[in-house]
């Protein structure tokens, strides 16, 4: 049975997409077999952050209308071989997505993939209810940041009730929070919301912290996800993100700023 | 005149945005999980009792019969009911 993870969160631009490719290549790298779905309809990104923007040919919903196969569809990944990726259309076709049709794609990319990654849209409209339909797993990514975290909140309340096991009775899906975006120096300093702040508030267990890091604006830039980049801090914090999701317990890291010496304290460095 | 500060700003930490901000943030999203859960508490109860109802008269099957309770944008709340009649359920 593929492992089917929503990437999601209520607020745009709090790093869903460049979450979603560091944890499908992470994973893929680990030998897994991943697809990544764009449930972003009418506005394509995660293939440009995974760089294959120009190898797409048919997207997720030719698939669901039968213009196209999956296997046509499907764009394998020229760095891992084990990672495909579904982009989303550009056409904004907003009933296109159905639970039927949706339910019928993840079936069979089910009976091939270990990993399904659903990349969901911003909002609490259509698309980011059919992202998370099917999910047994969430990644809630959040922002240290009051409209952010509100936002996580009111996708937790949608994850437990419009999802098939909400319908279903089933086991509820598996929730996990990813602080992105996190300034170490900005807590200490008493500017921002802090990892035990934001639990407080969510109160679901945490999966990762990823630093605010030049790394990632840089990755985005090149189409190389930002797990690629070993060297950075984020892409160190993500590499933590996939072994936690692989069932292994490590210590998160950049949590503290780097200590300033005394001098340039008290000389204003 | 960074020495200065640095003694001064361990004074003023008392009140920091990020605590107003936590604090904010608990009572909102508080009130907003209230709103949430308060739904469907007389659902179960209610489902049942309009099922009853129906069976006096006509065959329903669990799977023919849906009941959803939607809050449209905080102010207006739909009660949704379908049931699937089949002609050959209809009572005598």
């Amino acid at each position: 049975m593929a492992r089917i993870i929503v990437v999601t969160s209520g607020k745009g631009g709090v790093g869903k997409t460049t979450s979603s490719a560091a944890i499908g290549l992470g994973l893929a790298l680990k030998g897994h077999k991943v697809v990544l779905i764009d449930f972003d309809i009418g506005l394509r990104n995660l293939d440009l952050i995974m760089g294959c923007e120009r190898r797409v040919v048919y997207d997720f919903v030719n698939v669901i209308n039968g213009e196209a196969t999956l296997n046509q569809a499907l764009i394998k990944d020229k760095r891992v071989s084990s990672l495909s990726i579904l982009p989303a259309s550009q056409t904004r076709d907003k009933d296109a997505l159905n639970k039927e049709n949706v339910g019928k794609v993840l079936e069979e990319l089910g009976e091939t993939y270990d990993y399904i990654i659903c990349d969901s849209p911003a909002g609490i409209e259509a698309g980011a209810m059919m992202a998370l339909y099917y999910a047994d797993e969430a990644i809630v990514t959040t922002n240290p940041e009051v409209s952010s975290v509100r936002d996580s909140d009111r996708i937790l309340g949608m994850l437990a009730s419009r999802s098939r096991r909400a319908e279903l009775g089933l086991e509820p899906i598996k929730e996990h929070l990813l602080l992105t975006r996190y300034s170490p120096k900005r807590v200490e300093e008493g500017e921002m919301l802090s990892v035990e702040d934001v639990e407080d508030i969510l109160s679901i267990p945490l999966l990762g912290v990823i630093p605010e890091s030049q790394a990632v604006l840089k990755a985005s830039n090149a189409g190389e996800p930002v797990i690629l980049d070993t060297e950075s801090d984020a892409g160190k914090a993500y590499q933590d993100v996939i072994d936690r999701l692989l069932g292994e317990t490590v210590e998160f890291r950049f949590l503290v700023a780097e200590k300033k010496g005394i001098f340039s304290r008290m000389f204003g460095g | 005149m960074a020495l200065l500060d640095y003694f001064l700003r361990k004074k003023e930490k008392q009140v920091t945005t990020a605590s107003k901000a936590k604090e904010r943030l608990q009572i909102i999203v508080a009130h907003e999980r209230n709103n949430r859960n308060k739904q469907p508490d007389y659902l179960p109860q209610l489902t049942e009792d309009i099922l009853a109802v129906l069976r006096k008269y006509i065959h329903v099957s669990d799977e023919s019969f849906s009941i959803n309770l939607d809050n449209k944008d905080g102010d207006l709340n739909v009660l949704e009911l379908n049931i699937e009649l089949h002609d050959e359920q209809k009572a005598d």
